[in-house]
């Protein structure tokens, strides 16, 4: 197991990348501690796969090191940085059955059969593959194949960090949670470092300690859950997390506090720094109420989603999504609302003042 | 994929086919059949004669000569096509303009016509004006495949194989292509050598296509007739008959109609019932 | 080792092309070149073997019957096999798995065998001798072939599309040929790719069927080389012209192979 550092990844699949947009990763950084659960969130195409085939040495960075434990393994192949990676879609060798599937990495380093059998059955007991050793590989589940995958990187005692791609696209939604929580078990039980890349935020928050979103090429925001809600650093975060997600309104500043289409927001957090760039205010459509006094708005749209109702508003040309509780009245006749200020944002060129 | 839905009108739609292959198929078959049973002294006068040329061919030792000599070659092609094919496959580039190339050049001897296979061996082989021929014969070997019988063996072999292991090699690739990505770097994280991800992986993967190329080589290997008659003649001698050759001197050389008839249908029914034996085998063993 | 890999198609390659060579070498040689003397090269480069064929009838009305069959049997089969290749991936008929089995065993008989009694049948209702004699027989193949490459490709293709069609009030023919075919060109190429090979290098059939009217070239080639003696050259030179055609299909369709390859249905 081990700490991993990443320093100054840039990664292009363009044999010579002139432009930033030659890169497919412009400049990551970033520390994965020893035994955590992070999550790789973004957008198709925002280079997270890329990372992580990075991570696991099947892609050679452009520029940049990857330290396992301080240990630079930039150069190192796959099978000498000891880790394991399940993809999308479910990788089992066809010819085997579970057992010699299970078996496979371990007999390819050489370790004694007594040894290979003890941990197959230990890791195949823990995965609920027990009763199903001698079968034929190629005839069980999707789910099935997926927990396969799983063992094959489970059995190795040395592995140093466990990667998914994407592992549950092909799973039926039933099965999803399930095959969720057994990863969850498979984490506290063994307290291997995983890294599990996603564009399902939901995947993303329930699976992951920490959450490294992405965006473009570049990580915008590494913070748990809580933080990644409440304190978005880049406004892709506030938009890309939580449904609906941030409202994003441009603004100016004055004496501290926003300007937002003539009229003052007031802001607890006066922002720091001088504000250069085009200037946004963000605010999640859970932290806006109606007010007595406030910003006056029409009312578009009143969508009913069960314990909520998402309002939409609409202020000039802005748009601005609420919530309302399911009981909350609608004050149909000139409404106003307020943000609140402890949650109000404000943001230049995309990140936090 | 969804259930198919049962529609008996379904049949106005492969009417045509059917229409199209039972003209070409049952009338003439049923003249075949109809032939193995009768003899004849021309004029169209017929006596039926039973089962008389059915036990007369397969009693007959030329019958078996040239079923003998029909199975050696259709199986040393095959041990010779099927590796060399998937070995070509696997060393194919994977991207580029060499791939366009390699299968263009490749593909093209599948498109010349049998008896131009057939004649252009001939000119390449031959002893006094071949280039392959001179070479030998330049290197020592005594090598005349007009009058030798090993050297006929080896000319008509290796023919087959220049002109059918690109079907091979075609199939192969198509289906090394079709493996994903993820396979290779699955096996690269588990430590797999490059034999287990062969055996594991590649030829796993390739199974479905190397069964039709078998299927295929085989029957058509099987009936083979124009480019070694060409080459050849079916000789030196009667070494290089194979059954097409044999049937098509009794049929249209002599005229024996009735034994040519009954030595059809024998030679039908061999291909169908190996056909469907291979078949048979090749998908036991992927259900296992 | 990983360095050396080309060598195993380039190789493979040499060895593909080296009878083409020679069949190149002795087409531009005359008749006295090729009997007097070994070369690796023509030393009396000459264009008359070729010359001949493009202005004697006999030789190039040859080449005009092969093509005139095979793009007639191309079209037959393919025309033929769409609607059935349909109708076996998409519904269960009365005895359909026994007619797809039976279908398939066509492409496992021997030409010889049918060699005599297709002289007899084409002879009795009176198309011996004509393009579409030739297309016909060579439909017990190609048909099968092409209804079996067309259904895998109709297969991959989901039953939704047909659904979506219906509701939109398409009729059967109007969805099957604005809808459905342009759906499955890459299927059709490949098919029609197979059906026009395999036409054009089959010899026995085409031989046995025609005489003088629909002589196809591969035929002339072989009266050639037995009526007027060793006339090499020439030989050479018609075959190298029997290769073109191939050439030509296979460069337009490459693409379209892999794929057609891919599905496991050749």
């Amino acid at each position: 197991m081990a700490q991993i550092t990443l320093a100054g990844i840039r990664h292009s699949y363009a044999d010579s990348p002139s432009s930033p947009s030659d890169y497919a990763l412009k400049g990551v950084d970033g520390q994965w501690a020893d035994g955590g659960a992070y999550a790789l969130l973004g957008p198709s195409g925002c280079g997270k796969s890329t990372l992580l085939n990075i991570v696991s040495g099947l892609l050679q960075p452009s520029e940049g090191r990857i330290l396992f434990d301080g240990k630079d393994v930039t150069a190192l192949d796959p099978v000498d940085r000891h880790v394991a990676q399940v993809f999308q879609f479910p990788v089992i060798y066809d010819t085997m059955t579970v057992y010699e599937n299970l078996a496979f990495p371990l007999r390819n380093r050489g370790m004694a059969e007594a040894e290979v059998d003890a941990r197959v059955r230990e890791i195949a007991a823990m995965l609920d593959l027990d009763d199903m050793l001698e079968r034929r590989a190629t005839g069980l589940t999707a789910d099935g194949k997926q927990k396969i995958s799983l063992g094959r990187g489970l059995v190795r005692s040395d592995v140093n960090v466990i990667m998914f791609d994407e592992p549950l696209t092909v799973i039926d939604p039933h099965l999803k949670w399930m095959l969720r929580s057994k990863l969850k078990e498979v984490h506290q039980r063994f307290g291997t470092t995983m890294i599990y890349v996603t564009h399902d935020q939901i995947e993303a928050l329930t699976f992951a300690d920490r959450v490294m979103v992405m965006t473009e090429g570049e990580v915008v925001q590494i913070g748990t859950p809580v933080e990644l809600f409440e304190r978005p650093q880049h406004t892709f975060v506030g938009y890309f997390i939580g449904s609906p997600g941030m409202n994003v309104m441009p603004c100016s500043l004055f004496q501290g506090d926003a300007i937002f289409d003539g009229e003052a927001v007031t802001i607890t957090e006066k922002p720091v720094g001088s504000a250069s760039g085009s200037l946004e205010l963000g605010v999640r459509p859970e932290f806006i109420t109606f007010a007595e006094d406030g910003l006056s708005v029409e009312i578009v749209n009143v969508d009913d989603i069960g314990r909520h109702k998402i309002v939409d508003l609409r202020r000039g040309d802005h748009r601005i999504k609420m919530l309302a509780g399911e009981d909350d009245p609608i004050p149909w006749e000139n409404p106003r609302i307020r943000f609140d200020p402890d949650h109000t944002r404000i943001y230049a060129d995309g990140r936090l003042l | 994929m969804a259930a198919k839905t049962a529609n008996h009108k379904a049949w106005w739609l492969v009417a045509p086919v059917v229409a199209l292959v039972a003209f070409n198929a049952l009338i003439p078959m049923m003249t075949v059949v109809n032939y193995s049973f009768q003899e004849t002294f021309g004029d169209n006068v017929f006596f039926f004669e039973g089962f008389k040329w059915y036990e007369q061919v397969l009693g007959s030792e030329r019958f078996h000569a040239a079923l003998g000599r029909q199975l050696a070659f259709t199986f040393t092609i095959l041990v010779i096509e099927i590796p060399l094919g998937v070995a070509v496959a696997l060393a194919m580039p994977r991207k580029g303009i060499g791939v366009s190339v390699c299968l263009v050049l490749m593909a093209l001897p599948l498109l010349i016509p049998w008896n131009v296979v057939g004649a252009m061996w001939n000119i390449f082989a031959l002893p006094d004006i071949g280039l392959l021929g001179r070479a030998l014969n330049g290197l020592g070997l005594a090598y005349d495949f007009t009058q030798d019988p090993t050297s006929a063996w080896i000319t008509t072999i290796v023919m087959d194989v220049w002109h059918w292991t690109s079907l091979v090699v075609l199939l192969a690739y198509a289906g090394l292509r079709s493996i994903p990505e993820a396979y290779y770097q699955a096996a690269k994280i588990d430590g797999a050598s490059a034999w287990a991800i062969f055996r594991h992986i590649q030829l796993s993967k390739m199974k479905r296509v190397l069964t039709i190329a078998v299927l295929l080589r085989f029957m058509d290997s099987f009936m083979i007739y124009t480019e070694p008659f060409v080459l050849t003649g079916g000789g030196p001698g009667n070494t290089t008959t194979f059954l097409s050759i044999d049937l098509v001197k009794i049929a249209l050389g002599q005229f024996d109609l009735g034994p040519a008839a009954a030595m059809s249908l024998i030679y039908f029914l061999i291909v169908l019932l190996l056909s469907w034996v291979f078949y048979s085998l090749m998908m036991r063993n992927e259900e296992r | 080792m990983r360095r050396f890999k080309w060598l195993v198609p380039t190789l493979y390659i040499v060895f593909l092309m080296l009878p083409i060579y020679w069949l190149l070498n002795m087409s531009f040689k005359t008749t006295n070149e090729i009997l007097g003397g070994f070369s690796l090269l023509p030393q009396d480069f000459t264009l008359e073997n070729y010359k001949k064929i493009f202005t004697d009838p006999t030789w190039y009305n040859g080449y005009l019957n092969s093509l005139a069959y095979v793009v007639f049997n191309t079209v037959i089969s393919v025309c033929a096999a769409l609607p059935a290749a349909y109708a076996f991936s998409r519904y269960r008929f009365l005895g359909d798995k026994h007619l797809f089995f039976w279908l398939l065993t066509n492409r496992m008989a021997p030409p010889a065998v049918f060699a005599l009694p297709f002289f007899q049948l084409y002879s009795a209702i009176g198309l011996f001798d004509t393009h579409i004699a030739v297309a016909l027989a060579h439909c017990l193949f190609n048909i099968p072939l092409a209804v079996w490459i067309l259904e895998g490709f109709m297969s991959g293709v989901p039953k939704e599309l047909d659904e979506t069609a219906y509701i939109d009030g398409h009729s059967f023919p109007s969805f099957f040929v604005k809808i459905f075919i342009p759906t499955i060109t890459a299927g059709i190429g490949v098919a029609a790719f197979f059906c026009f090979m395999f036409s054009w290098v089959e010899l026995l059939l085409a031989k046995t069927l025609t005489s003088v009217e629909a002589k196809p070239i591969a035929a002339t080639m072989t009266r050639t080389a037995s009526t007027s003696g060793y006339e090499l050259g020439l030989l050479a030179a018609a075959g190298t012209l029997t290769i073109i055609p191939g050439a030509f299909v296979i460069y337009f369709v490459r693409n379209y192979i892999a794929k057609g390859f891919a599905l496991g249905r050749v």
